[in-house]
């Protein structure tokens, strides 16, 4: 009886419970909420963060945080637009060029949490400012325009509906690759042996080792396999707005933090669904975008967000405590 | 019974050390200490603190690379470079308090670290496992070691401490080919959870696997061991017998308030 009911992970519904709530709360306080137009809107406003709180959660899930991912995304921008409108490059190679910068940085992060034993948090809010500053001196921190297709591909959008009674809805493909990563995060993170590994390397380092699990090796992949995410959410931030911006991923960067914890990843390590990431980051891009028809002002919409992160961790917190 | 049969000075040597030293800087910790384990028998290891239990148990598990002296499994030779050199050589450890994982389910901290993957491409191109016959496999040994546990996809932090315990034991008593080594098992374990664990030991021993049992807890090392290694000043002080030796005597042995020679001659074993 009591072993049959905590089978059931009550803890992974909680995000969804609450996505619903919201959704309600708006659908009655404005009429243009429940459109599918605007839903779609709401994905293609959540794609950065989105794939932002992927790498996110694989860190958080080894009990470690990233401070550096809006940062490292808006270098990895910026190096893409740069190399393929300053320099010429072929769009696909200047592509190619962001995502091992991201991945780089990804493998630093790595490699002096392993090897130099630092804590995750000092070594990303060190690399959250050398991202930053390179970002703004390699750009002179002017946004680059003029870019060529091939960057603003995953911006494009097409048709869906037009049958079954719903209206015909614009879907971008940049929500579609959110949608397909998380997919398979969730299922490598679920049925592959180092998806498991890296559950217990965040639940129990010592147990981890001690079964012959190279941990030092999973937490350097693990970083930098979050640098290639924080590289594709630069390419859809780019798509999105059709420019390499030096200033983007400021809010994002908090955002993508907040998801992971409103979708229920414990910050502790070890526990979590990486789909709770997908759903936290959705509340985020709902509450941004119901409070905004709404008419309520972004710096209170931050203001509602921090309240939120608050809130989800309490209770997050509060339902463990019943549990042990 | 054949435990008992074999439990004879005529049983093979499955595991020897011979004047093993371990220094770590000043300190020495091992000052050429002997060990012998026997086939089907178990063997507890006492002493003080500071006398080189610990030292001596990691050099058999590969944790510790000792200095001088000699290892030999099944009468060859052999080298540990890490727990894993030791683990492929069958030899299982169970460290205290860090055995599991605790979020994690039953059948998952059984094969942590060496899952079974589905066959072809599958399994090893992406390394997707082979949960069926993981569960099917968990429970066919947790049925084989008589531990009551119903459900292998619970979370191990919903198990009492002894039922962890019993979990740790059972993987290293699953997988263990030569010996499994258990580092204080039985401790911070109420009477019902300890007796539960060393029951749990009897039928691994029984199982054909030798344990060696490092322990603090006299009455369980009375009750369950064969023979007793006494560890004194990083050297082996005496093996007794159980069965012929009072507690107040191995204690007195182990602190040094007795010699090895004031014992009675049939305490030896």
């Amino acid at each position: 009886m009591k072993s049959s009911t905590r089978n059931i992970p009550w803890g992974a519904l909680g995000p969804w419970l609450a996505l619903l709530a919201t959704c309600l709360f708006f659908a009655t306080q404005t009429e243009r909420f429940l459109t599918a137009q605007n839903l779609s809107l709401v994905l293609q406003q959540v794609m950065v963060v989105g794939v932002l709180a992927i790498g996110q959660t694989l860190i958080i899930l080894t009990a470690g945080i990233d401070l550096s991912c809006g940062m490292v995304m808006a270098l990895g921008g910026v190096v893409m637009t740069k190399f393929a409108v300053n320099y010429g490059m072929d769009p696909y190679l200047a592509i190619l060029c962001g995502l091992a910068v991201t991945t780089g940085f990804g493998l630093i992060n790595g490699l002096l949490v392993t090897r130099v034993k630092l804590p995750p948090f000092i070594v990303t809010l060190g690399t959250l400012n050398i991202a930053f500053a390179i970002t703004q001196i390699y750009s002179k921190a002017q946004i680059i325009p003029n870019l060529p297709p091939e960057l603003t591909f995953l911006g494009n959008t097409f048709v869906i509906g037009n049958s079954m009674g719903f209206n015909a809805t614009e879907v971008s493909l940049g929500t579609i690759t959110m949608l397909v990563l998380y997919v398979l995060a969730w299922r490598v993170l679920r049925d592959t042996a180092p998806g498991r590994h890296l559950y217990a390397v965040g639940n129990a380092p010592e147990a981890a080792r001690l079964t012959g699990i190279r941990v030092d090796r999973v937490l350097i992949m693990v970083y930098a396999l979050a640098g290639l995410f924080y590289g594709i959410a630069a390419l859809l931030s780019v798509a999105r707005t059709g420019v390499g911006d030096p200033n983007a991923g400021q809010t994002e960067n908090l955002d993508a933090i907040t998801a992971v914890v409103l979708g229920g990843t414990s910050l502790f390590g070890g526990r979590g669904i990486i789909l709770g990431s997908l759903v936290g980051a959705v509340i985020v891009g709902v509450f941004r975008n119901g409070l905004t028809l709404m008419g309520v002002a972004s710096v209170y919409q931050t203001l509602i967000t921090g309240i939120l992160v608050i809130l989800a961790v309490a209770a997050d917190q509060m339902s463990r405590k019943g549990a042990r | 019974m054949t435990a008992q049969e074999m439990n004879t000075p005529s049983a093979p040597l499955v595991m020897q050390a011979k004047g093993i030293v371990k220094r770590y800087g000043q300190v020495t910790a091992l000052d050429g200490t002997d060990f012998e384990l026997r086939a089907g028998e178990i063997l507890a290891v006492i002493g003080d603190n500071g006398a080189g239990k610990s030292s001596l148990i990691k050099a058999l598990s590969g944790a510790t690379i000792p200095d001088e002296g000699e290892l030999l499994l099944d009468g060859q030779p052999v080298r540990f470079k890490s727990p894993i050199d030791a683990r492929r050589k069958g030899i299982e450890t169970v460290y205290q308090d860090l055995a599991v994982a605790p979020a994690m389910t039953i059948a998952e901290n059984l094969f942590l670290g060496r899952e079974l993957l589905k066959p072809g491409p599958l399994g090893q191109l992406f390394r997707l496992l082979d949960k069926k016959r993981m569960l099917e496999q968990a429970v066919t040994r947790m049925a084989e070691l008589k531990v009551g546990i119903r459900s292998m996809t619970q979370a191990v932090e919903t198990l009492s401490g002894g039922q962890r315990q019993c979990v740790a034991v059972a993987r290293a008593a699953a997988f263990a080919q030569h010996v499994v080594i258990l580092d204080e098992p039985t401790a911070a374990l109420g009477v019902k959870e300890g007796n539960m664990v060393l029951e749990l030991i009897r039928r691994v021993r029984d199982k054909g696997l030798p344990v060696i049992l490092i322990s603090h807890n006299m009455p369980h090392v009375f009750e369950i061991a064969d023979r007793i290694h006494i560890q004194r000043l990083g050297r082996r002080a005496a093996v007794v017998n159980p069965k012929t030796i009072s507690m107040s005597d191995t204690v007195a042995v182990m602190t040094g308030a007795k010699t090895v020679d004031e014992l009675p001659d049939d305490a030896h074993a």
